[in-house]
């Protein structure tokens, strides 16, 4: 069975939004949780957190950045293309209560699946704060929807070419020491940025949760790629997670986990390159 | 009587350098000359050896008369993975260890004589199935592994409509994902499951039951649901610097492997470090599958590390003697107690200790005991963790009133049946990490049960 594309469209230089027709998935996903897709028979399995979904349409948004090869490869492909595998939804989904205000950090194409967490906070009840940053204007994402989807809507640029002018954290931060009550506080974006936010949130006291990216095979518990160190303890991210306390998460073992693969990575997308001028693609 | 036929192999220098099968296959005249040797018994133990109760005095009497046709449909019977079984069961400790020749010296040789029969059929050309009349009754298999295939062929043959639910993208569950290519060619567990599918029976890949759906939304759905979900969770040894880059899991170093196809990166997208010197922990057919899987990636020196001795290794003879002859160095009577970590929290090495056998423990097995002040180090830039592995709770998420014990096994009375009306199970999931076929056997135990169930 193959999962057609129904939409596609680049929303930021190298960033894509791409909409899959999945009903089964499209069903049964919540907030937070991942998919895992495969575009043919020789590709990796890439996991992705789910950035919208529509049970009524059966479909599936997800957003990337070309990175590697895959990426690259998938950024190609249009609504005439369909892929040939997409399962999901994987993960525990994220735990969206009614708390009071919550305030909801995405950073960079970290904005994607935190869009969705804003509209089940909303629905929940609770007053969203969202703070969304990138290191410029052009890279800012979802910005209409996530106005449209919050309370409050703050935004960050690292060159100041939109919002404030530095690091979403530093606005996260003012939104404190402005005295408003906060319940909890979510953050999702690159590990360094969850790694700055969970240390400069840790002296307020405020529950922070942040959702981890590691290197997965399966998805589903079966290859142990994923582990994380939780307060000492190990655990799976693709069924423990990939929700976290981002008090309790070793940063500098999930970095260094990542990063695993970066010279294969790099052959990868080398041989991929040579391959496509050789055939004169593109 | 001629002796046991011996199995014509790959040389040991060329085939740990290739993942093509090791083991070549009986010519005719090899496959002749080992079922002369079968005396027909009138009672035979044999198949009281065989979880599925192949008819073997039957099919090698075929054989006998070159009645190839003859003999794996025989074999079909009661068997609907013979290339597969003929490849990858124990029959040292099955069949075999029942062959009445075999008290006074070599067993008839039946599971290379079952591979013979599959090979000479695929090479042919397989005949497709006749399919049954329908029942009208509906059964969900969840995974399509050994004892789901199994279930889901026997259910099909009675006339059910089955659908089978698999997580991964691909068929087959351990032997795709774990047995490697060199041991079980991926080729013929594809023809194998397209045979299954020949029945009728529906294969969705993709699927996660306890995601997509629960247990309880498809028990209602269909009208009866078989658990074959297995055993895929991997076990650690939680000591220090198991998260160290360089350390995997069995399951994970296999999946890459085997399922995804890393020896064939980069024209396979997915990648696995390459070590030069690798350490596997474990003595089972999934450490020797991964010592050997990581000797073919190129590694330098690769290493068992198993904490009893050579008598209790519980991998198959045959699979320690191939791994010796291409080079696998055994450490027995060793045990890691740390891994040790190097630049960028990469693995540099494993600190083991020596041990020697003590009293037998509940299992019967004599443990191990460390011996103190015996610590060393082993060099090494890969772990390979292969010391078992746990049923995936997964399939628990909406799954009201199902009963596991303590070690997340799925309790099943001897019919496989659940705590649930109309639910059974089989295979890794009730036993725990074990054999293709002892899942084989329970699933067709199951599916004659279920066929029983949807009768009434």
């Amino acid at each position: 069975m193959a999962y057609q594309i129904v939409e596609k469209k680049e929303i930021a230089p190298s960033v894509h939004m791409m909409k899959i027709q999945a009903p089964d998935v499209a069903k049964a996903a919540k907030a937070g949780q991942f998919i895992i897709l495969r575009i043919d028979e020789t590709s990796e399995r890439v996991p992705l957190t789910i950035a919208d979904f529509d049970a009524v349409e059966g479909t599936i948004t997800i957003i990337f950045q070309e990175m590697g090869k895959t990426t690259k490869q998938l950024a190609k492909m249009s609504p005439s293309d369909a892929l040939q595998d997409f399962v999901g939804p994987l993960g525990t989904p994220a735990d969206v209560r009614e708390l009071g205000t919550v305030i909801l950090v995405g950073g960079g194409v970290g904005i994607a699946p935190v869009y969705p967490q804003v509209r089940a906070y909303r629905e929940a009840g609770n007053k969203v704060i969202s703070v969304i940053g990138a290191r410029n204007e052009s890279l800012l994402i979802l910005e209409d929807e996530m106005e449209e989807a919050s309370d409050e809507l703050h935004v960050a640029t690292d060159d100041g070419s939109k919002g404030h002018h530095g690091f979403v954290t530093d606005v996260v931060k003012g939104i404190l020491d402005s005295g408003e009550k906060v319940a909890r506080v979510v953050v999702i974006g690159p590990p360094i940025l969850m790694k700055v936010a969970a240390g400069m949130l840790e002296p307020y006291g405020v529950e922070t949760l942040v959702s981890l990216n590691p290197i997965m095979v399966d998805g589903t518990g079966m290859c142990g790629g994923c582990r994380v160190s939780i307060g000492g303890e190990t655990k799976f991210a693709c069924v423990d997670g990939p929700e976290f306390d981002a008090h309790k998460v070793d940063f500098n073992l999930l970095m260094s986990r990542l990063a695993l693969y970066r010279d294969e990575e790099s052959k990868c997308l080398d041989a991929h390159n040579h391959k496509c001028t050789c055939r004169g693609e593109n | 009587m001629v002796d046991r036929q011996a199995m014509p192999l790959q040389d040991p220098e060329v085939r740990a350098k290739n993942f093509n099968e090791v083991a070549l296959g009986y010519t005719d005249e090899m496959a002749l000359a080992e079922a002369s040797r079968c005396l027909e018994c009138k009672n035979p133990k044999c198949v009281e050896g065989c979880p599925v109760n192949i008819d073997i005095p039957g099919f090698i009497s075929c054989i006998k008369e070159e009645d190839f046709d003859g003999a794996i449909d025989t074999i079909k019977l009661t068997n609907m993975l013979p290339a597969v079984c003929g490849r990858v069961c124990p029959q040292e400790v099955q069949c075999e260890l029942h062959c009445i020749l075999a008290k006074k010296g070599e067993p008839v040789a039946i599971g290379r004589l079952e591979r013979f029969c599959a090979d000479y059929e695929r090479k042919k050309g397989v005949t497709p199935p006749t399919r049954s009349e329908s029942t009208g009754k509906t059964v969900a298999v969840i995974g399509a592994g050994p004892a789901g295939l199994t279930a889901a062929a026997d259910l099909a043959k009675a006339g059910h409509s089955v659908t089978i639910f698999e997580s991964l993208h691909d068929t087959g569950g351990v032997l795709t994902y774990g047995i490697p290519e060199f041991r079980l060619p991926k080729a013929i567990v594809k023809e194998e499951v397209e045979y299954i599918k020949q029945l009728g029976v529906d294969v969705k890949v993709d699927y996660v039951i306890g995601k997509i759906k629960t247990l309880d939304e498809l028990r209602t759905e269909f009208d009866a649901v078989f658990l074959g979900t297995g055993a895929g969770l991997p076990k650690f040894m939680g000591i220090e610097g198991e998260n160290l880059n360089g350390v995997y899991s069995a399951n994970e170093f296999l999946t890459r492997v085997n399922l995804m196809k890393a020896y064939q990166f980069p024209d396979y997208g997915t990648p696995i470090k390459r070590g030069k010197k690798v350490v596997v922990v474990g003595g089972g057919n999934v450490a020797m599958d991964a010592a050997r899987s990581a000797l073919r990636l190129g590694a330098d020196e690769v290493s068992v590390v198993y904490r009893r001795g050579e008598e209790e290794l519980p991998a198959r003879k045959e699979e320690v003697e191939n791994a010796k002859e291409e080079g696998i160095v055994f450490r027995l009577l060793t045990n890691p107690t740390k891994i040790l970590e190097g630049e960028n929290m990469s693995v540099n090495g494993v600190e083991c200790i020596r041990m020697e056998l003590g009293e037998p423990d509940e299992s019967g097995r004599r443990s191990p005991v460390a011996v103190e002040g015996s610590e060393h180090v082993v060099d090494a830039d890969i772990v390979i963790i292969a010391i078992g592995t746990s049923p995936n709770p997964m399939i628990f998420s909406g799954s009201e009133g199902l009963e596991t014990n303590k070690r997340g096994t799925i309790v099943v009375d001897d019919s496989g049946k659940t705590s649930i009306d109309n639910v059974y199970s089989g295979g890794d999931a009730v036993t725990g990490a074990a054999t293709v076929i002892s899942a084989m056997g329970a699933g067709k135990v199951a599916a004659q049960a279920i066929n029983e169930y949807l009768s009434n």
